[in-house]
């Protein structure tokens, strides 16, 4: 009989208006139970109003190899910041 | 005073005494329960069961503190939660008997916890509406408490009831063993007759229902049987209690009877 | 709490540079103060170090569990209960992020449980020592968790970045343990003769086991230069334990209470507190399992494993009944979605 529950990765929302964040995995054997720890391990100090939970092997990871191709094309596309402009000084509301 | 004067302080005082008794009971039971799930904190069969139970702990030990606080203010004899806690003995602990039964295998653990769960969902949801604004209020909050206790407690009966051979046999065991203790649950003495016709407290014996409506749901989801009515019913509240409370309170209260009248 | 510098036991690892231009790489992101992350390339060496450092982290917390759950029962009151509870349900709770931060790197718990019950894997010296008296519950917090911290908040800048985070809400979450030990200490040393005589005991008893908790001292300590450059330590054992030496002393003094070495004397010229020889001997006994309670604490973690077995595999059995229900239902119980 198998006994090793599955390792499930968990999201909190901190609090309300706040978007979900990843702080850790735990095992449980199922989605109630992974609910219940995600609770008593990790908003034992009122860090959390929700909570997700998910299997971590449902996880889909980009691949640090392909690191450079993803996401160096981003780094030359300055005229996407607000900064690259030069306004005058006197202008206002811009 | 006229003699109706005298009869109505007289009243008085016997109220004030059965609403004591009453708010005592509660707190006790908190209190040894909480007592029996400390023990299990490092030894639970998940390290993510330890914080569980842990949480459990906490809960019922802070329901204590306020509930026995309450009753010493009541008593008006300047003892504090710690006073009732310590220095008490067997005869005078007020809890249901079922909560100071032993922790057992996880599974007697878990249907003791469950049964209480379901008896104070009860008797919290009622006691909201109660006439003594302290008490309800100690009772809302220890309702929020409960209603995950419960979430707990059942999952985990439906795990056992459900799970394999052995631990669908050690949870029907577990409930075999444990279930003459619930025959105390509702079977209502003159403190808490006199308790709910003041409007502090629910009609026992009305709370049955409901009760057994969730105790009937709870076991079907985790396919257990529900056994045989019990043919003793325990007084622990009352103060009439199994051998297994002595034995608790030996530990819990063994610094402050060594060394009696101390801060720590 | 509860890291301890346990380095002088494992296999060396790889000096750096080894592994050609990818190794130079990855010695170059870190060099840079970058973090590590599981999916990232690094060399075997360092992923060992982590899960030999880490799993032994996590072993220490969930074995510290133990000489203080044995107090619950008896805290003598209700607050005293209520805190410690909470103290040893937060151990419980860092074991599980440090397991979760070992996972990480491709080593499942149950294996890193079974190094542990088996007695293959070390963890902190200092939880072979047993609790007597209730002043061990104050001495265990003001001075083990004083000495954990120290050790660890270096550790949350470490260079794996599970491990640094994890150790952040550790670190965050213990910062009332210490304290909560030191009130206990306060109040005994304030209280009755019997409990200043308790609370002098618990110090006498729990002094040098805390002071070993940094490890052995530098010269004997093969793995740090390397753990250096790795940036997984940040500062060697005996420049932390002397750190602590000098932020605790004081601390006894404001207790009234005495250190148990005869040697300890304030150094002018050095600013800082010279201490009398320590007793490695006892220190490699207790970490080679021949401490008071190393039988016992590993006998209680296998007691509650074996004994929680057919629970766990009755909650694994329940879900895949419930999966098979589900799949020929086509319907879900549980609540899914964004919500």
């Amino acid at each position: 009989m198998n006994e090793e529950w599955p390792l499930f990765e968990v999201f909190i929302r901190s609090r309300s208006g706040l978007e979900h964040k990843h702080v850790g995995s735990l095992h449980a054997a199922d989605a109630r139970m992974a609910i219940e720890h995600a609770r008593d391990v990790y908003t034992r100090r009122q860090e959390g109003v929700s909570i997700w939970v998910m299997r971590s092997a449902d996880i889909i990871a980009s691949d640090p190899g392909e690191a450079e191709a993803l996401f160096e094309p981003a780094r030359d596309k300055v005229y996407r910041h607000p900064t690259f402009y030069v306004i005058p000084d006197e202008v206002k509301n811009l | 005073m006229s003699s109706a004067e005298r009869h109505a302080a007289e009243s008085e005082r016997e109220l004030q005494a059965a609403r004591c008794r009453y708010v005592l009971r509660l707190g006790d039971t908190a209190l040894v329960l909480g007592q029996r799930l400390g023990e299990w904190v490092g030894h639970a069969p998940a390290l993510e069961e330890d914080l569980g139970l842990a949480n459990l702990a906490l809960d019922l030990v802070g329901q204590a503190r306020l509930l026995l606080t309450y009753a010493g203010e009541l008593e008006g004899r300047g003892r504090d939660e710690d006073d009732l806690a310590f220095l008490r003995d067997a005869p005078e602990f007020m809890n249901l008997a079922l909560a100071e039964q032993p922790n057992g295998d996880f599974a007697v653990t878990i249907v003791r916890q469950w049964l209480i769960d379901t008896w104070q969902l009860q008797v919290y949801r009622a006691l909201a509406a109660s006439t003594d604004t302290r008490l309800a209020a100690i009772a809302a909050k220890a309702l929020k408490e409960t209603l995950y206790h419960h979430r707990f407690s059942s999952g985990w009966l439906a795990r056992l009831g459900d799970g394999t051979a052995e631990s669908h046999e050690r949870a029907q065991r577990a409930l075999e063993e444990l279930w003459r203790f619930t025959a105390e649950f509702f079977a209502p003495d003159e403190v808490d007759e006199r308790v709910h016709a003041a409007g502090i407290a629910p009609e026992l014996p009305g709370l049955a229902a409901p009760w057994s409506a969730q105790v009937d749901a709870d076991l079907a989801a985790a396919t257990l049987r529900r056994p045989a009515v019990a043919s003793y019913s325990w007084h622990g509240k009352r103060g009439v209690h199994t051998e297994h409370l002595g034995h608790l309170l030996a530990a819990m209260q063994h610094l402050q009877r060594t060394y009696p009248g101390l801060r720590w | 709490m509860y890291t301890q510098a346990l380095d002088t036991h494992g296999k060396e690892p790889l000096p750096a540079g080894e592994g050609g231009a990818v190794a130079q790489r990855f010695q170059a992101r870190v060099d840079a103060d970058e973090k590590i992350e599981p999916k990232d390339w690094m060399p075997d060496a360092y992923r060992q170090t982590l899960i030999r450092q880490i799993s032994q982290h996590a072993h220490s917390e969930i074995v510290g569990m133990l000489p203080e759950g044995n107090w619950i029962t008896r805290a003598p009151t209700l607050r005293r209960k209520a805190v410690l509870i909470a103290k040893v349900q937060d151990e419980g709770g860092h074991g599980m992020y440090l397991y979760s931060a070992a996972e990480t790197l491709g080593v499942a718990r149950a294996e890193l449980f079974e190094q542990l019950l088996s007695g293959a894997a070390k963890y902190s010296s200092i939880f072979n020592y047993p609790t007597l008296t209730w002043a061990d519950i104050g001495a265990i917090g003001w001075l083990v968790d004083g000495a954990a911290i120290m050790n660890q908040i270096p550790i949350c800048r470490c260079s794996y970045g599970p491990y640094a985070r994890a150790m952040v809400r550790i670190c965050k979450e213990e910062s009332f343990h210490q304290r909560q030990g030191f009130e206990i200490m306060l109040t005994l040393a304030r209280g009755s003769a019997a409990q200043r005589a308790m609370a002098q005991d618990a110090l006498n008893r729990w002094w040098w086991p805390s002071i070993m908790m940094f490890g052995p001292s530098d010269a004997d300590s093969k793995h740090t230069a390397q753990s250096m450059r790795w940036k997984i330590k940040r500062f060697s054992n005996d420049e932390l334990r002397q750190k602590f030496i000098d932020i605790t002393v004081p601390q006894a003094f404001f207790l009234g209470l005495a250190i148990p070495d005869r040697e300890l004397h304030w150094n002018e010229s050095t600013q800082h507190y010279d201490i009398g020889a320590i007793d490695w001997a006892e220190f490699h006994a207790v970490l080679k399992g021949n401490g008071p309670c190393n039988r016992e604490r590993l006998e209680a973690r296998r007691g509650a494993y074996e004994s929680g077995r057919w629970v766990r595999e009755a909650a694994a059995a329940h879900a895949a009944k419930e999966r098979a229900r589900t799949a020929s239902t086509g319907g879900s119980t549980a609540q899914t979605g964004r919500t």
